[in-house]
């Protein structure tokens, strides 16, 4: 052991991660047991604030509409991967997160008569496919930001216990009768480079996505995938890992998201030629066709020549005939986006846009109370996951819009509550003698480490083969050449360096263990993309280019069983399946 | 005289020249021993590239203790808000084309708060000052059972602006009175609770105006407009403390 000082902390409830769902979870928790929060970073720099276009609730506060109908169309948007039972229960208890939120103070745009307004958004119709219809609750364009706001607002109100810019880095498992059970949190106070055990009862995980695999990404630097990666290292599955989202309209070359909601205003995908193709791909919804269909008609146009600009690399976003008090109004943040970033002005002039990295479907598996599976069936008792890190499933093969912001007040809310609960039950279990040994060790690796490569360097690499490789089409081939890529990054990895050896406020530490989260996942993914040989939601296959209920219509069971620097992953990740749950819904053919 | 017409050249794509920007960056690290001093880096930019392009440039490159603060990088997160120039900014929403780049870069920590680490400062006495604005809705009415409070479009505008504050600190620590008493509220806290002020949905606006009536409060604001000028988010924080400051005179909201 080094020096370094342990902290010993005890709560019944550990929330990992502050934003969207770990704060709804903290929200039900702390009044009803002693909770701490532990973010790597302040509550409000989450990224749930950075969501855009709305929240999913069938109010029908402007036009008739029903759960019903949003279970539907909930299910067919993620391409018939979606647990129907799941989506049943966020569509039905939409309604009432919704409310929760405006009674919480959340500033929804109003309508004539002073209910919550609503807007239209990709995928979302009239009884089953007929038309689109009006479903998402929206404040302006900046909806993630009002609800990160509102629940930080009143977990201040509850003086919610938060560990701000505390790093968790490992999940301590002990066994209980038998059953392995959580025990603990170990984390990084990053302001002092102390080490943090929180002894707890039980453990939430609401630690957000992992599009930081990728180059060009809607998602923060600090989406690295902290929290499936620990989860995936203690040997816990992960579930439809290979489907990852592609929001059609990231800035061209950066990645920053324009909201679908432009769409949902009125805004029109158009080629080079200025012809508006979502017609000929969707007639009936268009533009608002769901983001997986409308990412690779994107992409599509690019390849056959459509694309605008002077390397034809990307399409346009036309907001022009919304008229600058559209923009203004309902628009402002993501008009000020173009102009700041592009230098374009959205009320004159169309917007160049690509598909960016945006949403992980997959990711820890639950139930429907938020609590972890280590297989198809059995949970971990005390241990849950709400949010983008957690796969439930309700987006199956492809989120529709503003479900990921529902997703994390149902089910934060959700784990909350069972969290608290099961600890007016549950014993502290035991820890180890020296439960931060693995991360103290860890840590001391990387500051002792003296080879010559940089992190910046292998993430960089990781980030550029993901982009070219595992993006919105992908063959066998591509895949393979990732996967060989990833390995030789990982031998790349174990001769790394950091600059910085103090304990203060380390972020080149830091990164350096991010980016070991981001090679696991960026491996497993890839792994699980390989061995599903079907085209479905956002995983397309171009050697497979139909959907194949027959073989696939399971999710992805992915185990790390052995030791993740063996070159080949089938040595140390073995892949299952798991049955989709449906419930009346038969899989159809998804046109839209 | 020739006659050659020059043949109009089909729009050849121009790619974007880099060039070698200095930039100034205050170092600080409190285990060292040595006290805050400029460090020069020159770093290699595209004229699109923001601040925290070339902060990451310089740390994934050159020195990778260089430490700061970021996350979403496009201004909604909050995370990097610091001194750039002599003024307060987001560093992911500074585009290098928009300052004057005839002269070197200067990038410091914002000031006020205490200096943790190179362009890291201690956010807790910032959020310290929100959270004593009681920023949260305090409605004493039910609301009708399973439905939403009903609020006019117009009472819903009424608070609009200031809703928009991602607590980045560049309000607050661009205000001279903030410098020279950590105590003052400052305009963030400020900003928080007038969105709550202002909220018809709200019944304790009064409770906030006492706290904001104390010798600490609205009234050592100065007017002199830097708040307003460094929020990355647009918000008219000098109007909003206008605001407030005549519903304390007032009496009521």
């Amino acid at each position: 052991m080094t020096e370094t000082n342990v902290h010993h902390h005890q709560f019944d409830v550990v929330i990992v991660g502050a934003g969207g769902a770990g704060m709804r979870a903290a929200i039900e928790a702390a009044p009803k047991a002693n909770t701490a929060v532990i973010t790597k970073l302040y509550p409000t720099r989450s990224h749930t604030g950075a969501a855009q276009g709305g929240m999913a609730a069938a109010l029908a506060n402007v036009e008739e509409d029903n759960w019903e109908w949003h279970t539907f169309d909930t299910i067919k948007g993620g391409d018939y991967l979606v647990d129907q039972d799941a989506a049943e229960i966020l569509a039905k208890e939409a309604i009432d997160a919704v409310i929760d939120l405006e009674n919480m103070g959340l500033p929804f745009n109003r309508t004539p008569e002073g209910k919550i307004d609503q807007r239209r958004f990709g995928g979302h119709t009239r009884d089953h496919g007929k038309a689109p219809v009006r479903r998402a609750c929206y404040a302006a364009d900046r909806t993630g930001h009002m609800i990160l706001q509102t629940l930080f607002q009143n977990c201040v109100r509850l003086g919610v216990n938060f560990f701000n810019e505390y790093y968790a880095l490992d999940l301590i498992m002990s066994e209980v009768d038998g059953t392995q059970v959580p025990a603990g949190i170990v984390a990084l106070e990053l302001a002092t480079g102390e080490i943090h055990v929180f002894h707890a009862k039980a453990i939430t995980f609401a630690t957000g996505g992992f599009g930081k695999i990728y180059k060009t990404t809607s998602n923060a630097h600090t989406l690295t995938g902290d929290g499936v990666g620990i989860v995936w290292r203690k040997k816990l599955p992960l579930e439809d890992i290979e489907f990852f989202q592609f929001h059609p309209t990231g800035l061209a070359g950066l990645g920053i998201l324009l909201t679908e909601g432009a769409r949902g205003e009125g805004a029109i995908l158009r080629n080079a030629s200025g012809e508006r193709f979502m017609e000929r791909y969707a007639p009936t919804i268009k533009d608002l066709a769901p983001r997986d269909i409308v990412a690779r008609c994107m992409v599509q146009e690019v390849r056959e020549g459509r694309g605008a600009g002077p390397y034809q690399d990307y399409v346009l976003l036309d907001c022009t005939h919304l008229g600058a008090e559209v923009l203004e109004t309902k628009l402002p943040d993501i008009t000020e986006f173009a102009r700041t970033y592009l230098g374009i002005d959205p009320v004159v002039e169309p917007v160049p846009v690509m598909p960016t990295a945006h949403y992980a479907m997959g990711g820890i598996p639950t139930n429907n109370n938020a609590e972890v599976l280590s297989d198809n069936d059995t949970i971990v008792p005390g241990l849950y996951a709400a949010g983008e890190c957690a796969c439930v499933s309700v987006h199956g093969a492809n989120r529709l819009g503003t479900n990921s912001l529902l997703d994390i007040n149902v089910f934060g809310k959700r784990s909350g509550n069972n969290a608290a609960e099961y600890v007016k039950t549950a014993e502290f279990p035991p820890l180890p003698e020296h439960p931060e040994k693995f991360v103290v060790d860890m840590l001391q690796s990387f500051r002792d480490a003296t080879g010559t490569e940089s992190v910046a360097a292998i993430r960089k690499a990781l980030q550029e083969t993901m982009d070219a490789n595992a993006q919105v089409f992908r063959t066998d081939e591509t895949l393979a050449q990732v996967s060989k890529d990833i390995h030789g990054l990982r031998q790349r990895f174990a001769n790394v360096s950091i600059h910085d050896k103090g304990k203060r406020f380390n972020t080149d530490l830091l990164e350096a263990v991010e980016l070991g989260f981001l090679l696991d996942i960026a491996e497993v993914v890839v792994y699980a993309a390989r061995n599903r040989k079907e085209s479905r939601g956002g995983h397309m296959r171009e050697d497979f280019p139909n959907r194949d209920d027959e073989n696939y219509l399971k999710h992805t069971m992915a185990y790390l069983t052995g030791d993740p620097h063996s070159p080949d992953p089938a040595d140390h990740i073995k892949l299952d399946w798991k049955p989709v749950v449906i419930q009346g819904y038969q899989p159809m053919e998804r046109k839209y | 005289m020739s006659n050659d017409v020059i043949e109009a050249t089909p729009e050849a794509p121009v790619a974007p020249q880099a060039f070698t920007v200095t930039l100034n960056i205050r170092r600080y690290d409190p285990d060292s021993g040595e006290e805050a001093h400029w460090q020069a880096f020159d770093v290699d930019v595209f004229p699109t590239d923001r601040i925290l392009d070339a902060l990451h440039k310089i740390k994934w490159e050159q020195d990778g203790s260089l430490t700061f603060r970021r996350s979403c990088a496009h201004g909604v997160c909050g995370s990097d808000a610091m001194r750039i120039n002599g003024r307060n900014r987001l560093a992911c929403k500074t585009l290098l084309k928009d300052l004057d780049l005839a002269q070197p870069i200067y990038v410091e920590a914002i000031k006020g708060l205490p200096l943790e680490k190179d362009l890291v400062v201690d956010m807790e006495p910032f959020f310290a000052s929100y959270r004593e604005v009681q920023p949260f809705l305090q409605a004493h009415s039910v609301p009708p059972k399973d439905k939403e409070r009903i609020q006019s479009v117009a009472d819903r505008a009424r608070f609009d602006d200031t809703t928009k504050c991602i607590l980045c600190a560049a309000c607050t620590s661009s205000c001279p009175v903030f410098w020279t008493d950590g105590q003052y509220f400052g305009p963030a806290a400020i900003v928080n609770a007038h969105r709550f002020i202002f909220d018809s949905r709200d019944d304790e606006a009064k409770v906030r105006l006492d706290i904001l009536n104390d010798k600490e409060g609205v009234w050592r604001c100065r007017t002199t407009f830097n708040c307003t000028e460094a929020c990355p988010r647009g918000i008219q924080i000098t109007a909003a403390i206008a605001e407030v400051k005549q519903a304390i005179i007032r009496g009521h909201r």
